[in-house]
């Protein structure tokens, strides 16, 4: 077991160098704007005035890497400073923000990934049959909708013409759970149509890889029946694949989100970036890209630990 | 009941017993299918829904009919070895190459295709489709299939630019650091590795917004953002070239590198790389599309399938379909390149085998 | 013991069809086999002969893929495999037909132990309870003198070595002791000091338990020993059947006698010539890749005009030895001469006449020659790039080169490696090296991915292209049939040092050092009696005395 624990431990090491490189190259990004940041904000008739006050705020007098060590500090204990529009607190404005889009992408999951799982599984067993080539080009399809043109469709046949669903979808705190869940339904299914796509094309990918071992054809060959040789030969190995599959498409939620959220004018961390974006407000585009990178690393890293610990060979070592 | 319904129904059915009795297995199965779907559509839907199964299934038809046709046209005009694959590749794949081929034309065309200009403002906003606009104009007054044509060129013509940069930034580098390997490969492969954990979509945001949207800017941001993606890939399978003994044979014989990456792998490597630059393709239109629906690509003037989706989303609510076309135009493509890219993957794998 | 003779396996005019580029095509054409109750019966034959795809028919099972065509009969103990239900095809197996597989490492599931994977079919088939099952399966490890056969079943298929892994399968298979077993290739992937052990295992436990077997394989030395008939295949077609003996002595199809006849080849011995400087001298080097260290003071020398063969098993770094030479892999310590002149260890660092001077051929020529390359070009860039040729004087030093190979110039100059067959593909790999007009060539185990003939018609062109042109070879092989047939002096390693080097006169004598003749006696012969002569001299004449012998 002392092998697995050193190899888990230098795979978190690694995920946190790589958000520590992730989070200079967001702050020296901003440090490349021509000129500094108070000039990008005012623009070009900010009289020197304003421009002085604006840096003394700011606090750009400092060199870079102190400023730096000073954000990452904050940023460590939630602090992200103020916006340099609404000038509130960036940490506040991000906080229930961050909260509704996990909410939206874990309601997407919830249904996504068993959804997915199995038909990839049924697919695989089916493969080349009709059913499987048909499964081809619909995911195909799915995955190569953009998510605005998928949100638009269910928009327009399910709330606009069908009545059934709101097409906006603005939820609060004073809401119920099944208040919420109504509301936000279109985005999340939104989000599920492309995600079950990808995910059913790679489970089915990884279990026929499987299905195609030297150890499946002598479970076979050894007279195991056909339903044994998938439960017992085949998903121990699968869980491997499988966790980065689940994984690759969790991480796929949080980012795809942006779009979905705009789409369905959802209060989500996406829509505030975009609006941070177009502001040009660089505080919270600098907190909302570190939320989204750290999450997708956290993702890939438990996806890592996941296939370590299912791993036989790893898990008795000679 | 009327007419349409019977009809309906007898024809799924008689079409499914036709095949049951001629033993067209696959035939059988997809309209009986088709049948038991719209039992549960017309239940639930009516006769409404009905029509839309009618409408799609003759859709697919439709396009299966061009497909073919388009695929029989191409084993005819093609030279022998190349006809020879055409004939054997599926129909989803010739359905691709058409729409692709369509597109091209009309991007390269354009100003012959469109009858108005791009920006050219010509009637009220939101005017319905008459005689001299064919989908209606948009939130300006422009011609809607107009812009849509031009589209064609700007959207697809960019997201084009940007795939070529970042192929030839990654390929070139991923082959060199698979010929080399030792040091700089493990460099190159650790600062991919960072680059790729920032989800593509954020930091594009990132550096969109520290850099601006003008149209080069958004090239070179895409193609940096990407490159990592296929250095990995021809890393991957320059990799696999590398290990083959024709490789030790030329190194030993004292060819210098680029005679390594020129002659021995990159012929070897075409296959995957081809596929690739489809897949890569697809994900940087999508990017860009995504880009300019948030209003943070193309800016307009300039005629771009994301923002006219976004400009004329108010209309959605009033149930009308005309910001779905742009985005159809989108997926469409997108659709086309997966499906020959999948036939190639497919046919790489199968060789193998 | 009375022992049951009647007929088991009846196949007749088995056809089995393969798809590929959209079509069936025939890959095994009408073949009859019949077997007996407690009888090996080898089926031998090259690459493509269907010997694998008639096997796997045995059981009624046909890979994806492929397909058992009408007409086909296979009688198993009466019943018709070709028209039973899936079902009772699937109870049939592992229960009456077992199966063992060339390569035990991927055929075990690496997520169970080895000993739930053993007692799987016993418990699914409700022949034994578990703990009776693991016992019996304890039982059967230690008849295949698996060590510590009480716990070995536990660990997992990674903890176990590849010779070990091949035996348990062995007991796998005979868990629901089978009336038929179906070997495929099962020591092929092993050393032949490994074979042995696995070889006797498999022979003494069929015999036990009078299971009849067939026993594929493309290696006749082996077959010899293991079946009472041999069946030749040949392209999905039969040659000839026979009982083991009379097929050895007095084959009848023409097929058949030039199988047999390949070991003849036999070149003269040269004495090494007095008075001159060696070619190449390999002086105490050692080597490592990384931190693990693979070569430890080897040394050798390498006469122009003269054959030294490398002979050891896999790891023992004779081709990490070539590599040294070559220079892909710099000594640690030590230094390689050429004529005498110490060359640089980096291959980086040495001069194009250098490099020109030592030339490799590699064993596997699918990956030695570049697939999208005309051949004209494989052998032509090495004249290019060494002498400057260029034009006609390129074409017709090409056209030179093939004809030394034996090659037609007019047929091979347009074409690409994959349109060759494997024989062809090592000739353009020697003309190749041949192009840089060397002194010298490293034979990197060259013969042992081809089949039997066309390895020998390899070996006469090596040695008539080195009576022509004066060539050093170094050959690296681990089949000692080779090394008869072609060394002047051999030199054997083991773990990372020479162990024992000298002529092959002397070293074919004894008195060998211990490994090598260990390695000696380990290579089958075509002799029936070979494995129980050698059992007994080595004094494991029956099970009883194994745990003596330890």
């Amino acid at each position: 077991m002392g092998d697995i624990l050193s190899i888990i431990a230098k795979r978190l090491g690694l995920g946190l160098i790589t958000l520590l490189v992730i989070s200079i190259i967001i702050f020296f990004a901003v440090e490349l704007l021509p000129g500094d940041i108070a000039q990008a904000v005012l623009g070009q008739g900010a009289t020197e005035d304003n421009l002085a006050a604006l840096r003394a705020e700011l606090g750009l007098d400092r060199a870079a890497p102190v400023r730096y060590f000073e954000w990452l500090g904050n940023a460590v204990t939630g602090d992200f400073g103020n916006s340099l529009v609404s000038k509130t607190s960036v940490a506040e404005a991000i906080g229930t923000r961050f909260a509704n889009t996990l909410f939206l992408a874990t309601y997407a999951a919830v249904i996504a990934v068993p959804v997915a799982i199995f038909l990839g599984v049924l697919v695989a067993l089916f493969r080349n049959s009709v059913f499987d080539r048909v499964a081809n080009v619909v995911t195909l399809t799915s995955i190569s909708s953009p998510e605005f043109f998928l949100g638009y469709i269910l928009i327009l046949f399910l709330a606009v013409k069908g009545g059934m669903f709101p097409a906006i979808a603005k939820i609060d705190d004073g809401m119920t759970l099944i208040d919420k869940l109504d509301r936000t339904f279109l985005p999340a299914l939104t989000m599920v149509l492309v995600v079950v796509a990808h995910m059913m094309r790679m489970t089915r990918a990884s279990i026929i890889n499987l299905l195609a071992s030297p150890y499946v054809e002598m479970a076979r060959l050894k007279g195991v029946p056909a339903w044994k040789v998938i439960v017992k030969h085949t998903l121990p190995n699968a869980w491997a694949p499988v966790i980065n599959v689940v994984a690759l498409n969790l991480a796929y939620l949080i980012t795809g989100v942006v779009l979905v959220e705009v789409v369905f004018v959802y209060p989500g961390i996406g829509q505030l970036l975009v609006d941070a974006v177009t502001k040009r407000d660089f505080p919270v585009v600098q907190a909302c890209c570190l939320i989204f990178a750290a999450t997708f690393i956290l993702l890939n890293l438990a996806a890592d630990v996941g296939s370590i610990l299912t791993n036989p060979r790893l898990r008795h070592p000679k | 009941m009327n007419y349409f319904i019977i009809g309906f129904y007898a024809l799924v059915i008689g079409a499914s017993s036709l095949a049951a009795y001629y033993q067209k297995r696959t035939a059988f199965l997809l309209l009986f299918s088709l049948t038991l779907v719209s039992f549960v559509m017309g239940i639930v839907g009516g006769e409404a829904m009905l029509w839309s199964v009618t409408i799609l299934a003759g859709l697919i038809a439709f396009s299966a009919g061009v497909s073919y046709s388009f695929r029989e046209f191409l084993v005819i005009i093609l030279p022998a070895d190349a006809a020879k694959e055409m004939r054997t590749a599926p129909l989803t794949a010739g359905f691709g190459l058409f729409v692709i081929f369509t597109y091209a034309i009309s991007g390269i065309f354009a100003p012959i295709i469109a009858p108005y200009g791009e920006a050219e403002v010509i009637s009220s906003a939101f005017a319905p489709a008459d005689e001299n606009m064919l989908l209606g104009a948009d939130q300006l007054g422009r011609d809607m299939f107009s812009r849509i044509i031009y589209g064609a060129r700007n959207t697809v013509g960019l997201a084009l630019l940007a795939t070529i940069l970042a192929f030839v930034m990654g390929a070139t580098a991923g082959l060199y650091a698979a010929t080399k390997g030792g040091k700089l490969d493990q460099l190159l492969g650790r600062i991919v590795d960072v680059i790729m954990s920032i989800p593509s979509l954020i930091f594009s945001l990132l550096l969109l917004s520290i850099f601006g949207t003008n149209t080069a800017t958004l090239i070179i941001v895409i193609a940096i953002i990407y490159a990592p993606r296929v250095f990995r890939l021809a890393r991957s399978v320059g990799g696999n070239v590398v290990v083959m003994d024709y490789i030790e044979a030329a190194k030993l014989r004292g060819e210098g590198t680029w005679y390594l990456i020129r002659k021995e792998i990159l012929p070897n490597s075409t296959a995957p790389l081809i596929a690739e630059f489809g897949l890569e393709f697809c994900f940087v239109f999508l990017l860009v599309a995504g880009l300019s629906f948030l209003g943070l690509g193309i800016q307009p003037p300039t005629a771009d399938w994301g923002s006219m989706v976004r400009e004329n989303a108010t209309l959605i609510s009033f149930g009308e379909i005309t910001p779905l076309i742009p985005a159809g135009a989108i997926a469409l493509l997108t659709v086309a390149v997966n499906f020959v890219v999948d036939w190639m993957l497919y046919r790489s794998s199968g060789l193998k085998e | 013991m009375t022992q049951d003779k009647s007929v088991l396996l009846n196949i007749k005019n088995l056809r089995i069809e393969g798809y590929s580029d959209e079509n069936w095509i025939e890959i095994v054409h009408g073949i009859d086999l019949t077997l007996h109750r407690g009888e090996v019966m080898g089926l031998i034959g090259e690459s493509g002969a269907g010997k694998s795809t008639i096997g796997l028919a045995a059981m009624g099972f046909t890979r994806d893929g492929c397909r058992i065509s009408e007409g086909s009969s296979i009688e198993f103990d009466g019943m018709e495999l070709t028209t039973t239900p899936a079902a009772d095809l699937q109870s049939l197996r592992g229960a009456r037909i077992a199966y063992v597989a060339q390569s035990a490492a991927a055929s075990f599931n690496p997520a169970h132990k080895l000993i739930d994977q053993h007692t799987e079919a016993p418990l699914q088939y409700r022949i034994q309870k578990r703990l009776e099952s693991q016992e019996d399966a304890m039982e059967l490890y230690e008849r295949l003198r698996l060590p510590n056969p009480r716990e070995i079943g536990f660990r997992y298929p990674h903890q176990v070595s590849g010779g070990q892994l091949q035996r348990a399968m062995t007991a796998m298979a005979m868990a629901c002791r089978p009336d038929l077993i179906i070997f495929d290739e099962p020591t092929t992937a092993l050393d032949v000091t490994t074979q042995i052990e696995v070889l006797s295992a498999i022979r003494d436990i069929v015999d036990q338990f009078n299971t009849a077997a067939l026993y594929i394989t493309h290696d006749l030395a082996v077959v010899a020993q293991m079946a009472d008939v041999i069946k030749v295949l040949l392209k999905g077609d039969e040659v000839e059947e026979a009982d083991t003996r009379t097929m050895l002595e007095h084959p009848k199809d023409d097929y058949t006698k030039s199988l047999w006849a390949v070991r003849d080849f036999k070149k003269e011995q040269v004495p090494r010539p007095a008075d001159t400087v060696p070619l190449i001298s390999v002086k105490n080097v050692d080597a490592s890749y990384g931190d693990t260290p693979v070569l430890y003071d080897v040394s050798f020398d390498i006469y122009s005009g003269m054959t030294v063969a490398v002979v050891g098993e896999s790891g023992s770094g004779k081709s990490t030895t070539a590599r040294c030479i070559t220079g892909l892999l710099p000594p640690t310590k030590g230094e390689v001469l050429f004529q005498g002149t110490p060359l640089p260890p980096d291959y980086r660092d040495r001069t194009k006449d250098q490099l020109r001077q030592a030339q490799m051929i590699y064993q596997m020529a699918d990956t030695a020659l570049n697939p999208k390359v005309k051949i004209s070009e494989i052998i032509g860039r090495p004249a290019q790039f060494y002498s400057g040729l260029h034009g006609p004087a390129l074409k017709n030093r090409v056209d030179e080169l093939l004809d030394l190979i034996e090659l037609d110039p007019s047929q091979y100059y347009n074409r690409y490696p994959p349109e060759l067959s494997g024989g062809q593909k090592q000739r353009i790999g020697i003309a190749r090296s041949l192009a840089a007009e060397p002194t010298f060539i490293i034979c990197d185990e060259v013969t042992s991915a081809l089949d039997q003939l066309v390895a020998e018609g390899i070996l006469r062109l090596l040695d008539k292209l080195q009576k022509e042109l004066n060539l050093a070879y170094m050959f690296i092989t681990h089949d000692l049939a080779t090394v008869r047939s072609i060394a002047d002096e051999v030199v054997v390693m083991q773990y990372g040092k020479v162990v024992e080097q000298g002529p092959k006169d002397v070293m074919f004598t004894p008195p060998h050092h211990e490994y090598t003749d260990l390695l000696l006696s380990s290579v089958p012969e075509m002799d029936p009696d070979w494995l129980t002569t050698l059992l007994e001299e080595r004094g494991v004449d029956d099970m009883g005395e194994v745990e003596k012998n330890k």
